[in-house]
């Protein structure tokens, strides 16, 4: 159930971003993501979610496992809440949107059109999309990003709660949780730009 | 897979979903014809297979740019390519969807177009046969152009250049049925060719398209 990194180098657009990656997420555990604009946390978590892949390295234990959080919510305008959380629960197979609408709040919310929602109410939502996964490893993208500061307290809540039940995390932020989490940062993983001879061959 | 072919439906009725875009460019073009080429009944009757084959094919082109785009604008093509269902079956799922909305209303609405355009009697059945065989390889090629384009910011044009050379054979053959349908002659050869592309797009495409998703994601 842990997911370990093992040299993992990733790139972006053809440039080698990052490598020499190592670390371990262990069930239970949160890790902090850290690193200034630009270094490549968007594209290692993408890496990890399996959107795009690594130039060298292994990933291990997450195959089928991770719920990935971008920065877009991935809602429907014209679905409402609970269509669009519904739509997640099938996807997923899980059985049930009514904790996920109880954790963030959204009961409320639930038979609006998605399209009509505030950008912080948004950003509930899709965080809620992470529940209604019923994945054990989150990766997340900026997660509080708009949200105000009860939200930030919600989602907190949400994230202690799943490493409680043996989930784990990955957040990219740059904010305080309050979550006892170590934090990574890779900063110091930068490799210097240059263009990468076969792409396409690293990537079939 | 049945969730995501509900819901694509679902967004497709709804409203700005775009159904009804390629069924009133489809309407609008056949009401259009009599009065460009003049109204004498003959020369309609000899065009009207040709025209309602073209004006099916530009309708279904028009909703392609939407298909995926979408979905990737609002992030949720990442999170389903992370999702337990195979890229695959998410895109043929999308081209089924876009049939359904697309496609199928199109051959519902030929027989009462082929009226306008006085098509002889005895096309009705062939035309309504040639477009049931022809427009799901419209839908499936259609995906397969959305999956190279998605991405790029206002892709359309180059998405009518990619998929106008690909809709060809099936435009030759599906409107090939309907003029023999038409006039009454043997046309079991252009049938056959065309129920060919269609079943070789359906088998094949999705794992095409699914394989351009992926490399359009990273």
């Amino acid at each position: 159930m842990t997911l370990t990194v093992t040299d993992l180098a990733i790139a972006r657009g053809g440039l080698a971003l990052l490598e020499r990656l190592n670390f371990v997420l262990e069930p239970g555990k949160a890790l902090i993501l850290r690193g200034p604009n630009g270094i490549g946390k968007t594209t290692l978590l993408r890496t990890l979610a399996g959107l795009q892949a690594p130039l060298a390295g292994q990933i291990q234990g997450a195959e089928d496992r991770i719920a990935y959080a971008a920065h877009a919510d991935g809602l429907k305008p014209t679905l409402t809440v609970a269509e669009n959380l519904s739509f997640w629960m099938s996807v997923f197979g899980t059985h049930s949107i009514q904790p996920a609408l109880d954790r963030y709040d959204l009961n409320e919310l639930a038979d609006r059109q998605a399209g009509n929602l505030s950008a912080g109410q948004k950003r509930r939502a899709g965080l809620a999309r992470l529940l209604v996964t019923g994945r054990p490893i989150w990766m997340l993208d900026e997660p509080t990003v708009s949200l105000d500061r009860n939200a930030v307290t919600m989602f907190a809540e949400a994230v202690e709660d799943h490493l409680k039940y043996g989930g784990s995390a990955l957040i990219a932020t740059h904010i305080d949780l309050g979550l006892e989490a170590k934090v990574l940062d890779i900063s110091s993983n930068k490799v210097k730009p240059r263009p990468i001879e076969d792409f396409d061959g690293a990537f079939l | 897979m049945i969730a995501l072919l509900l819901r694509d439906l679902k967004l497709a009725f709804r409203a700005g979903g775009g159904f009804g875009l390629g069924l009133a460019f489809f309407l609008i073009v056949t009401v259009l014809v009599p009065f460009s080429v003049g109204p004498q009944s003959s020369l309609l009757s000899i065009i009207a297979p040709g025209v309602l084959w073209l004006g099916a094919l530009l309708a279904c082109l028009l909703s392609l740019d939407r298909l995926l785009a979408l979905d990737w604008e609002d992030g949720s093509l990442d999170l389903l390519a992370t999702a337990p269902l195979p890229l695959e079956a998410v895109v043929a799922v999308k081209s089924l969807a876009h049939w359904l909305t697309t496609g199928l209303p199109l051959v519902l609405v030929a027989p009462l177009l082929g009226v306008m355009l006085n098509l002889p009697e005895t096309g009705f059945t062939w035309l309504v046969v040639s477009l049931l065989i022809g427009t799901p390889a419209l839908s499936v090629i259609g995906t397969f152009g959305a999956a190279i384009t998605v991405g790029l910011k206002r892709g359309g044009l180059l998405l009518s250049l990619l998929v106008l050379p690909l809709y060809v054979p099936t435009l030759i053959f599906g409107a090939e049925v309907a003029r023999r349908g038409a006039t009454g002659t043997e046309l079991e050869t252009p049938l056959l060719l065309l129920a060919g592309i269609t079943t070789a797009t359906i088998a094949l495409l999705p794992f095409a398209s699914a394989a351009v998703l992926k490399i359009n994601l990273r």
